[in-house]
């Protein structure tokens, strides 16, 4: 049979077009995506990650409902300018724990991969609240909010650990009984400073690129 | 129903489909407008979570992909499908459903990003219970397309309707591989990938999202308005069957250049970008065949501003298609990734492609929907000059922009120490956000100077009811 009357065939068949779309379109995705799954490098932690704290993790959950990362990225290049400016490059395995991943597209603002102790809590405390009173010519917003809502009301964190346990996170059960606790007293913008301090402390100490 | 009503088309449908797809597109230009206002003057959130730049900007890409976007192509799809199948739409009640059960996603769904519901991955952002709602609709949708088609009076299925097929089909394959996800609470879940894994997953899903929703679904759109409007058949069938087969092939690979120089497996991005070049082809062979076939009807290009949008449109495609290519070279990958490159190239995409091709069809279809004339086609001149200046100022501002602050990120004096810092850079980057706003101003002022003109046009009028014509048996189905 010759292309063009194969085509013909599927040119007048409801079912061979849909069945045709389906199969061509799939190949792709399944050449690049099932090795992935699996991969070692993408699966084996480095050095020093581990899974999210109770306080961290409610921490990266703000970062995700203000949308943070769509200004930050969390992927440094491995180039010169990339490595001089936030530190060494990013490896897959620091990210085994991140659900989602939050690499992002854009930097309106610097990349944050490792952005962790390279700044104090107090500087981060005043800058959230009102980012032009430490940088002056930033155009961060100001999340004033942040300051005033307690932790807990960004979601029950026990609930979340059990969750991510059940996709394999090693929590343990005390940690997941005491997560709800941890959160106690703290503020919104606590735990997100505790995030963004631990932010990029996966890998060993001796790795200086 | 009476034997006389199973022998017309739905469009009433289609022009409630139609307005809604015209107000999304002013709320969430506005959005648009807006956010690139925030940038300008960092302070006009007014210390509101809602009004804050993370919240809004992804309630902008979703108003404009899933409220103007897929509005205007379920609009044109059951428009174009009835008639290039000489049949009334397959369950009626369904399309209804879908159309209103979409409009409800798309509001709730926004209101939801407002208040921090998010998954953060990008064109994906809605939560888990819109997931599968939009999968439910998605299928919804599929069922009336398809059953219309299996329906129809004429043998061949025309080329418009393979487009819109497969955006049915790859969107829903796309959207449900990458939503899966353990949900927490009502507003939360966790991704079943995690890290690099789900950064690939997601990137085949983002950009085949833009690829078959936001190329393949307005070709569709080209493929019947283009030859209708024109007068003419398409200049080359043939090639737009193998333009077709190469597209949706090809498309599906490419989505990892959006990674470039991150943990994942260098060969996943050569391939990625290897099929990014390739990809040219079929993108160019149907902007060279749509172009072609209005080439022969060029004297009414000088008055109609319906087809002036549509060729138009075909210009922008072609400049975003050769850009997008260019963009997955990791030798200018490295210059444009993570800048304001990247949201110039989507708006030539966005605006220049998307929304110039629907309103050139909107005011081809509408006017012929209700039975009458276009309200102001001095108007539609006027907003044709504004999305023109609108679009090509927009995407200037953001290549000055894209191309200053990845050259600067990356230069490096001659002992390596880095020339300038961050802070010094982006704010430097004011004049450019400035044009920007005003590019944004100036589209949106001519959308709504479509939406009066529409408007007008409607201005009471229903749809007017419109025969099945009869089947030329040449063409007719044997039964």
């Amino acid at each position: 049979m010759s292309a063009l009357s194969l085509h013909k065939k599927i040119e007048e068949n409801t079912g061979l077009l849909i069945f045709g779309i389906l199969l061509v379109s799939s190949i792709g995705g399944l050449v690049q995506i099932l090795p992935m799954l699996g991969h070692d490098a993408m699966e084996e932690a480095t050095a020093n990650t581990r899974v999210y704290s109770a306080v961290e993790l409610t921490g990266r959950d703000i970062y995700i409902r203000e949308g943070c990362s769509v200004c930050h990225s969390q992927q440094i290049r491995p180039l010169i300018a990339e490595v001089e400016r936030y530190g060494p490059y990013s490896r897959a395995g620091e990210f085994v724990y991140d659900r989602p991943f939050l690499w992002g597209s854009k930097r309106t603002g610097p990349d944050l991969h490792r952005v962790g102790g390279k700044f104090s809590d107090d500087w981060h405390r005043i800058h959230l609240v009102d980012p032009r009173a430490v940088v002056e010519t930033s155009i961060m917003p100001g999340y004033p909010w942040l300051a005033k809502r307690d932790a807990i009301q960004a979601g029950k964190a026990s609930k979340k650990l059990r969750a991510l346990s059940r996709l394999g996170h090693p929590y343990t059960e005390e940690e997941i009984a005491s997560a709800d606790a941890d959160l106690e007293g703290l503020k919104e913008i606590d735990a997100l400073i505790a995030y963004l301090q631990m932010l990029g402390t996966g890998l060993s100490e001796d790795v200086s690129i | 129903m009476s034997n006389e009503n199973s022998n017309l088309y739905h469009d009433q449908i289609v022009l409630h489909l139609v307005q809604f797809a015209v107000v999304w597109a002013i709320l969430a230009m506005t959005a648009g407008v807006y956010i690139s206002a925030e940038l300008v003057w960092p302070t006009i959130d007014f210390g509101q979570f809602w009004l804050s730049f993370g919240r809004l900007r992804p309630l902008h890409t979703n108003g404009i992909i899933f409220g103007f976007g897929v509005s205007a192509l379920m609009a044109t799809g059951f428009y174009s499908v009835q008639r290039t199948s000489h049949v009334p739409l397959f369950m009626p009640r369904l399309a209804w459903f879908c159309c209103y059960a979409w409009q409800l996603i798309v509001l709730l769904g926004g209101l939801s990003l407002l208040a921090g519901w998010t998954t953060s991955k990008e064109y994906a952002e809605l939560e888990w219970p819109f997931d599968i709602a939009i999968a439910i609709v998605w299928v919804c949708f599929g069922v009336v397309f398809f059953g219309t088609i299996a329906n129809r009076k004429i043998r061949p299925i025309y080329i418009s309707n393979w487009f819109y097929g497969a955006l049915i089909i790859v969107i829903a394959m796309l959207h449900i591989v990458n939503s899966l996800a353990i949900p927490v609470t009502i507003g939360k879940s966790y991704s079943l990938y995690a890290g690099a894994q789900d950064a690939v997953v997601q990137w085949w899903y983002g950009h085949n999202a833009v690829g078959f929703l936001l190329t393949g679904g307005f070709l569709g759109m080209m493929y019947y308005f283009l030859p209708k409007h024109a007068g003419r058949p398409i200049w080359s069938y043939r090639l737009s069957v193998v333009a077709f087969w190469a597209f949706t092939y090809s498309y599906i690979w490419a989505g990892p250049h959006h990674l470039h120089y991150s943990a994942i497996p260098e060969w996943v991005l050569s391939l990625a970008m290897v099929m990014s070049v390739i990809l040219l082809a079929p993108s160019w062979a149907t902007m060279i065949n749509g172009i072609m076939t209005v080439s022969s009807a060029s004297e009414k290009l000088k008055t109609d501003p319906a087809l002036k949008f549509i060729v138009l449109s075909l210009a922008f495609y072609g400049l975003a298609t050769f850009e997008g290519p260019m963009m997955a070279f990791p030798s200018v990958n490295v210059v444009s990734h993570f800048t304001d490159w990247t949201i110039g190239h989507v708006h030539s995409g966005a605006l220049g492609w998307n929304a110039m091709i629907t309103y050139g069809t909107f005011y081809y279809m509408v006017p012929r929907l209700v039975g009458g004339e276009l309200y102001s086609v001095r108007l539609a001149n006027i907003h044709f000059w504004m999305a023109l200046a609108g679009t090509m100022l927009y995407i200037m501002a953001m290549w000055g922009a894209g191309v200053s602050q990845g050259l600067l990120w990356l230069s490096v004096d001659e002992i390596g120490e880095l020339s300038f810092s961050f802070k010094d850079i982006m704010s430097s980057m004011a004049p450019f956000y400035g044009l920007r706003l005003i590019a944004g101003l100036i589209f949106l002022g001519g959308t709504m100077l479509m939406a009066y003109n529409l408007y007008k046009t409607i201005a009471g009028k229903s749809a007017i009811k419109v025969q099945v014509p009869a089947v030329d048996p040449a063409f007719g189905v044997s039964s």
